[in-house]
C-alpha cells in the first residue's frame, strides 16, 4: 500500500498546539478561585506564557519514551531476578546501602509525586502544570520501580520488610521525611524552588550518579537499572528547576529577594540530607567509584558554581551556607558512619569498623583529615570489638530542631569541636547543628516548633508498642522502642560481623560456585 | 569559563551520540566511568541530529536521547535539529 503521511510538525509547533493550546481561561468561576494559592506567597507572576519547556517534550512523546523505559527496566530486573542478581553483588555489606536507600529515599519519592501533583493543580500556566503533571508521573514509577527492583532482595536479605512502616518511625528516616513534609507544606512556588531547584538542580547528581555507578561498580544490576532509569527523568526535572527559577525572576524583579531566602534554606536543608549519602559512599561501597569529596567537588563546586555564575544576571548569589558545606566535605561521611555505627542497634541495617584497606582508602581520599582526626576512633572500636566488646551507645542523642540530625558536627573551623546553636521561642529553648539551621529556624519558629522529633518522641512515651507498660519493673525502653519500629533485634541491626546476613551470603556463595 | 555538561548510560546507542559529539564539538572532554560516560565541555556543546544519523546508520528523534540519558548541566536548548547546552557568563 502507497501511503504517504503529511509533513510532520516541528518541535516548536507540537509544543506549542500539545500545551498552551489546549488550556483555556475558566469564565464560570473567577481565575483566582480556581487557583487560589498563586498569591500569597507573595511571587508575582504577569505572564504565565513566557514559561517554556526547552526539552519541549508533549504529552504524547512523554508515554512513548515513558513505556520504552520501562520496558528496558522491567527486562533487566526478570534478567537480574532469574539469574540469581542477589549473589552477584561485591559482598553483602553492599546490601544495606540498599536499605538505607528503599527506607530513606524511595518514601520521599512517593512524596515528590504528591507534591508534582499538587503544585500542577495550583499553576494557573499550561507549560509549567504540563511539566509538573510529568514530573508527578516520574516520582511515582521511581517509587514503584525501586520497590519492585528491591523486592528481590527482601526474598533473601533482612532489614527489607518493614520499609514503609519504619520511614514514619525510625530516629535517622525522620530526616528525609521532614525535609519533604517541610516541602509540602510550603506553598506551591516555595516547593518548586526547595525540590525543583534546591534538591534536583543542585543536589541529585549527588544522590543518583555517584550511587548508581557504585551499584554497578558493585555487581548490583537491579539498584543500576533503577537508578539509571530515574536518571534519564531527572534531566528533565532539573531543567524545570532551572527555567522555573528563571522564569520567576523575569516575572517580576520583587521576586528575587523571596526565591534567594528560599534557595538560602532549601539548599541548606538538602545538603543536611545528603549527610546520609556522604557515608553511604565512602563507607558503605565495598568497591567505591569516587569519595564523597571527589563528588562534591564535581556535582557542587564546579557545577553548582557554573550555575550559580549563570543566575549572577539576575542578582541571584550563591546559597548562604555554600562555604560551610564546601568545608566539611573532609569531615561529613566521618561523622556521619560514626554515629550509625555508634547507634548500630536501633537501625534496620548492618554497620562495620571500615578494614585496614578500606582506612588506606580513605586516608589517600581524605588526606587532610582522616588519620588526624577520625583513623584512631575506628582502631579503637575494632580493638573493642577483637575483644567482645563491640561499642553501642545507649543513650540517646541531642537532635537539630531543623535537620533532626543528632548533633554530631563540628565547627566549620575546628574540627574537634561540636558544634551547637540554640534560639529561645516563646521561653523555650530549641536546639540547632549548625548556623544553616539556627536561620531557617529563626525565620519560621513557628512553623519549625511542630518538629517531630524522634529522640524528644521517645523520652514522652510515644515510641511504644500499645501493649507495654512504662511503669512495670524491668522495663527495657530500648528493647520496647526497637519493637515498635519492627527492627527484630539481632537480626535486622548490629555488626554485620554478627550478622545472618553475612552467613546467608557466604553460604549461597559456596552453593552457587559448586555442588 | 565554565563547563556544561551531559551524561549517558553506556550503551550501543550512546556510543554512536558520543561519537557525534566528540565530532562536532572538539574542545569536549569524555569520561567513562562504571556503566556511564559523562562528557564535559567549556561554555556549551551542539549536539547534531545529522550527526548521530551518520554514526548510527538510521534516523534518530533528538528525543530519543530521553531514554538513555543520565544528567546535563547548563541551559537547554531543542529543536528538531539541534540540541544545544549553554553557560551565560
Amino acid at each position: 500500500m502507497d501511503m504517504k503521511a503529511s509533513k510532520k510538525l516541528g518541535l516548536k509547533e507540537r509544543y506549542t498546539l500539545m500545551t498552551r493550546d489546549l488550556a483555556w481561561t475558566p469564565t464560570y468561576q473567577a481565575v483566582k478561585d480556581v487557583f487560589p494559592l498563586t498569591e500569597y506567597e507573595g511571587i508575582k507572576i504577569h505572564d504565565w506564557d513566557k514559561f517554556e519547556d526547552p526539552f519541549r517534550m508533549t504529552m504524547d512523546s512523554y508515554w512513548k519514551y515513558q513505556a520504552e523505559k520501562e520496558r528496558k527496566l522491567y527486562a533487566i530486573i526478570d534478567a537480574f531476578t532469574q539469574n540469581n542478581g542477589h549473589l552477584g553483588v561485591t559482598d553483602a555489606r553492599y546490601i544495606n546501602a540498599l536499605k538505607l536507600f528503599l527506607t530513606g529515599i524511595t518514601p520521599v519519592e512517593y512524596m515528590a509525586h504528591r507534591g508534582f501533583a499538587h503544585i500542577g493543580r495550583q499553576y494557573p500556566g499550561a507549560g509549567p502544570r504540563v511539566a509538573c503533571l510529568m514530573q508527578s508521573l516520574d516520582e511515582i514509577r521511581h517509587a514503584q520501580t525501586q520497590i519492585h527492583s528491591l523486592s528481590n532482595y527482601n526474598k533473601y536479605y533482612n532489614g527489607f520488610q518493614n520499609w514503609r512502616h519504619q520511614h514514619d518511625r525510625v530516629w535517622y528516616l525522620s530526616v528525609p521525611k521532614s525535609f519533604f513534609d517541610d516541602a509540602v507544606s510550603g506553598g506551591p512556588f516555595e516547593y518548586i524552588i526547595a525540590i525543583g531547584f534546591a534538591f534536583e538542580y543542585v543536589l541529585t547528581n549527588l544522590l543518583f550518579v555517584p550511587f548508581i555507578s557504585g551499584a554497578a561498580y558493585n555487581g548490583d544490576m537491579g539498584a543500576m537499572a533503577f537508578g539509571f532509569s530515574a536518571q534519564s527523568d531527572e534531566s528533565r526535572h532539573m531543567t524545570l528547576g532551572l527555567e522555573v527559577i528563571k522564569f520567576i525572576l523575569e516575572q517580576d524583579p520583587a521576586n528575587l529577594p523571596i526565591v534567594q531566602a528560599w534557595i538560602d534554606k532549601w539548599f541548606w536543608r538538602g545538603y543536611r540530607v545528603l549527610t546520609l549519602v556522604a557515608m553511604m559512599m565512602d563507607y558503605m561501597l565495598p568497591k567505591r567509584v569516587m569519595s564523597w569529596k571527589e563528588a562534591w567537588e564535581i556535582y557542587a563546586e564546579q557545577n553548582g558554581g557554573a550555575l550559580f555564575a549563570d543566575l549572577a544576571r539576575y542578582g541571584i548569589k550563591v546559597p548562604k551556607g555554600w562555604e560551610q558545606a564546601c568545608k566539611e566535605k573532609d569531615h561529613l561521611s566521618h561523622l556521619a558512619w560514626n554515629t550509625f555505627y555508634s547507634y548500630g542497634m536501633a537501625a534496620p541495617f548492618h554497620t562495620w569498623a571500615p578494614s585496614e584497606k578500606d582506612m588506606e582508602w580513605l586516608s589517600a581520599k581524605y588526606p587532610d583529615t582522616f588519620d588526624k582526626y577520625y583513623r584512631s576512633l575506628w582502631t579503637h572500636y575494632a580493638r573493642e570489638q577483637a575483644e567482645g566488646r563491640r561499642y553501642y551507645s545507649t543513650t540517646l542523642p541531642m537532635l537539630c530542631q531543623i535537620c533532626q540530625i543528632p548533633m554530631i558536627f563540628t565547627e566549620p573551623d575546628d574540627p574537634t569541636k561540636i558544634a551547637y546553636r540554640e534560639s529561645d521561642y516563646k521561653n523555650i529553648k530549641y536546639h540547632f547543628c549548625s548556623d544553616g539551621c539556627k536561620s531557617i529556624f529563626d525565620l519560621e519558629p513557628g512553623k519549625y516548633v511542630q518538629s517531630w522529633l524522634p529522640v524528644h518522641q521517645i523520652h514522652q512515651g510515644n515510641c511504644f508498642p500499645s501493649d507495654v507498660d512504662p511503669g512495670k519493673p524491668g522495663f527495657n525502653p530500648l528493647a520496647e522502642v526497637l519493637r515498635w519500629y519492627r527492627i527484630s533485634d539481632g537480626i535486622d541491626n548490629r555488626d554485620y560481623a554478627d550478622s545472618p546476613d553475612k552467613q546467608n551470603f557466604e553460604t549461597w556463595r559456596t552453593q552457587a560456585t559448586g555442588n | 569559563m565554565s563547563n556544561v555538561f551531559i551524561a549517558f548510560q553506556r550503551n550501543e546507542e550512546t556510543r554512536a551520540i558520543i561519537d557525534a559529539i566528540v565530532a562536532d564539538n572538539p574542545q569536549a572532554v569524555v569520561s567513562q566511568q562504571p556503566a556511564m560516560v559523562k562528557i564535559d565541555a567549556p561554555g556549551h556543546m551542539v549536539i547534531r541530529k545529522s550527526t548521530i544519523e551518520q554514526e548510527l546508520g538510521r534516523e534518530f528523534d533528538l528525543q530519543e536521547m530521553q531514554v538513555h540519558l543520565i544528567t546535563l548541566s547548563g541551559n537547554i536548548d531543542e529543536t528538531d535539529d539541534e540540541f544545544r547546552l549553554t553557560w551565560n557568563q
